[in-house]
């Protein structure tokens, strides 16, 4: 049945003006003490816990750039990068955008903000709005008290790449920052979910929970040795290929894939979330058909998303692992070559160069039994190079352990002498033979 | 007349589902009026003050709203303000802060949109700066209507507005109405309290079941009852009896109450208004003095009570031989 009445009759009121309903959210998402904790949670616990880790002697070496941490002031704030994609960005996405919408159906207050504001477009836009600046907010917090941190308990020193490579304090602060802007995206991508999720389930604790189950079954689908084009189209994906900004050249391809992904999800969900807003019946709010609301408005489009991206990084190439002997090869004899440079250096010898050492790697996997591609622990490669001054060529052991994200940890299996574990003294006191263990990674896609 | 109404609906029908809210229900309410809105719960109070809010619009049927029509949802014009439900308060804020939050919503400047001033209308000045969260709910209620106040509303809709309240609280929302009111505005309240819509409203209009049972002045409304019954409290009960048993059309009744029974000088008697004058005409002829006289049960209570469930008839006093009671 429709209504009887002309609406072009209707004299409509003004609604309320965006940026006054988004005063208005934030005053209320900034009211609650969870949220000032958290607040201040992000600005004072990154830096604090950089401090303690340089007070221990041991150092968080599973963590990307953990094993740089008492080398320089910049690994501070990627190890917090590591961390927050992995954990805290997801939490906190789950806590303001997950809650934005829920809240109001927790505290019964819709009805009387729709006859405040007079317009649900305008309630969307300035939550939407308002979760997206808290979000903002905590993840200045967390990158300024990391990079604060770092700085003052370690100092601005030169960072070591993922390949090796040594990116000057300069160089690392601009890379730092950069990895930071590009999380943004897929923790909009969270937000989006979380906004879809608090507008489509309501007070259940599951749409609060929505961004946190996201970002850890993507966690897992990172885990498991899911083709390439799988991984890509995945919006969480931008918070691992930040990585490739710290190789020399920068892995540019899968951190724009990941950042556009994001992108799109956040979009596409935010939209998702506003459709589904806008059908709301707020003078009934018995919302007994939620689950079927969130199936064929939330999960179905989205994955229709999933499939469409799948297609088309499939299309551009990114078929299989993505995890080669070549690129494996090259990424190891380029690894090694810059950190026996840096060991060279640490242990005061002549300085050389990676051409005069002319390093190549030859890997296999599983003795030489499995076909050599894809991820495992079970792959083994000899470094050989040319020592400068004497005409001999040098040999090297590694173990390398690769995941189906493709990062890899080199583990120096002899000679001792070159990649045994023994400490160097360094000008800011003792530090571990380079050489001995180290990360890297590869990029999956095909190089152009 | 039709110009100076604040509310007009024609055959105003809602559904949800299967569910018929509302069906064909008709209301007029005249500017500068507080008119109550009666009935059992589930007979569409809350969904008929939904669509004066703006908040939805009827399925079929005309509602005019301070003459404009409601044609879709939070169309509706300026100077409407209120709450379905319960105020919308937040927790986390006190109360002047969320009355400033809300007032920065369509005040440029937040301050002068009289956050004080509403505060105090409402008996709310002390706890200004506490927290909501640990207001009772009588203190909600009166937040929300200093929300309400703070858009100096042409048309005020309250769902019960009295729950939760004490004596002092309903004071001070019954002076906000009444003034309300006195200035031009009009009010729509739900209540389940008849003594306060007795004590507010000119008019009300009884719902059952979504339809339309009665609206109309509370006075046709006690014109159209039944017999009812009185409590007489006199100087000489037992002549009071006497008297009442010679009165063609008046029943001496058991009180049911305890205090009336208590009362030695508490009769009841059940009979038409008019039977009830001519029975104070024979008390005072008879040199018995009538010290008071009220209806046991309000005339609004009994009509809502006959009108809307006969489930709920009001038994508030038992009939009973006068035998008995000469006895006792």
């Amino acid at each position: 049945m429709t209504a009887t009445l002309d609406p072009s009759t209707v004299t409509a009121p003004s609604p309320v003006p965006v940026a006054r309903a988004y005063r208005f959210e934030l005053v209320k998402l900034f009211s609650p003490w969870r949220v000032r904790l958290l607040i201040l949670a992000c600005f004072l616990g990154p830096g604090l816990a950089i401090a303690a880790i340089k007070q221990q002697s041991t150092l968080p070496s599973d963590t990307l750039f953990g094993r740089w941490l008492h080398a320089s002031g910049w690994a501070g704030p990627l190890v917090v990068l590591g961390f927050a994609g992995s954990w805290a960005l997801p939490l906190l996405t789950s806590l303001v955008a997950g809650d934005v919408f829920a809240a109001e159906d927790r505290l019964g207050t819709w009805r009387h903000l729709l006859v405040a504001v007079r317009s649900p477009r305008r309630i969307f836009v300035a939550k939407a709005l308002a979760s997206a600046t808290v979000i903002l907010l905590l993840v200045i917090g967390l990158a300024a008290s990391g990079i604060v941190g770092g700085l003052l308990a370690v100092g601005d020193k030169p960072l070591i790449g993922l390949d090796g490579h040594s990116l000057s304090g300069a160089d690392a602060a601009g890379k730092v920052l950069l990895a930071w802007l590009c999380v943004l995206a897929p923790t909009l991508a969270l937000a989006a979910i979380g906004l879809l999720g608090s507008v489509a389930l309501g007070r259940s604790p599951m749409g609060l929970l929505l961004p946190v189950v996201a970002a850890l079954a993507m966690q897992l689908a990172q885990m498991l040795p899911l083709p390439v084009a799988v991984r890509y189209a995945l919006p969480g994906y931008a918070f691992i290929s930040w990585n490739g900004l710290f190789t020399d050249p920068v892995q540019l391809s899968p951190l724009l894939i990941g950042v556009a992904v994001s992108l799109v999800w956040a979009v596409a969900a935010t939209v998702l979330a506003y459709l589904l807003f806008l059908r709301r019946d707020f003078t009934n709010l018995t919302v007994d058909n939620a689950g079927r609301q969130v199936l064929t408005r939330g999960v179905l489009p989205l994955a229709g998303l999933f499939a469409a991206t799948v297609a088309v990084v499939a299309i551009a190439g990114g078929s299989g692992s993505g995890i080669t002997q070549a690129k494996l090869q090259n990424s190891l004899a380029v690894n090694f070559a810059h950190l026996y440079r840096l060991q060279e250096q640490e242990l005061h010898r002549p300085p050389v160069t990676e051409a005069q050492l002319a390093p190549t790697a030859a890997c296999t996997k599983g003795d030489g039994l499995s076909a050599p591609d894809g991820p495992g622990n079970d792959w083994r490669c000899v470094v050989t190079w040319h020592v400068p001054g004497v005409a001999i060529t040098g040999q090297a052991v590694y173990q390398l352990d690769v995941t189906a994200n493709g990062r890899y940890i080199a583990d120096g299996d002899g000679p001792k002498e070159v990649n045994g574990y023994f400490l160097l003294k360094t000008p800011d006191g003792d530090a571990s033979n380079p050489l001995w263990q180290f990360d890297g990674n590869v990029e999956l896609l095909p190089s152009h | 007349m039709e110009t100076t109404a604040a509310v007009r609906g024609r055959e105003i029908t809602k559904c949800f589902g299967d569910v018929v809210a509302l069906d064909r229900v008709d209301l007029d309410v005249a500017r500068g009026q507080i008119h109550g809105l009666v009935g059992p719960n589930g007979a569409g109070k809350t969904t008929l003050l939904g669509l004066l809010l703006g908040l939805a619009v009827a399925d079929e049927g005309r509602l005019e709203i301070l003459g404009s029509p409601m044609g879709r949802a939070l169309a509706a014009p300026e100077g409407i303000a209120g709450f379905v439900d319960g105020p919308g308060l937040y927790p986390s804020l006190t109360a002047k802060q969320n009355l400033t939050a809300l007032a920065g919503l369509r005040y440029r400047d937040a301050r002068a949109a009289g956050v004080d001033e509403a505060l105090e209308q409402v008996g709310l000045t002390e706890v200004a700066d506490d927290k909501v969260r640990g207001f009772s709910l009588g203190m909600r209620q009166r937040l929300g209507l200093a929300a309400a106040l703070l858009t100096k509303p042409r048309l005020l809709v309250l769902d019960e507005p009295s729950n939760g309240l004490d004596p002092a609280g309903k004071k001070h929302v019954h002076g906000v109405l009444n003034r309300l009111a006195a200035d031009g505005a009009t009010v729509v309240l739900s209540s389940h309290r008849m003594d306060d819509l007795e004590a507010l409203c000119s008019e009300v209009t009884i719902l059952s079941t979504g339809r339309v049972v009665f609206s109309g002045p509370l006075a046709k409304l006690s014109a159209e009852n039944r017999e009812l019954d009185y409590r007489v409290r006199t100087s000489d009960p037992q002549t009071a009896r006497q008297v009442v048993r010679d009165l063609p059309g008046a029943v001496l009744v058991e009180p049911v109450e305890a205090q009336a029974r208590q009362d030695p000088e508490v009769i009841v008697v059940r009979a038409l208004v008019p039977t009830m004058d001519e029975l104070v005409v024979r008390l005072v002829g008879a040199e018995v003095a009538v010290r008071e006289l009220a209806p046991v049960v309000s005339p609004l209570e009994a009509a809502f009570l006959a009108l809307t469930d006969s489930e709920h008839e009001p038994q508030p006093a038992q009939p009973g031989s006068t035998d008995e009671q000469d006895s006792e």
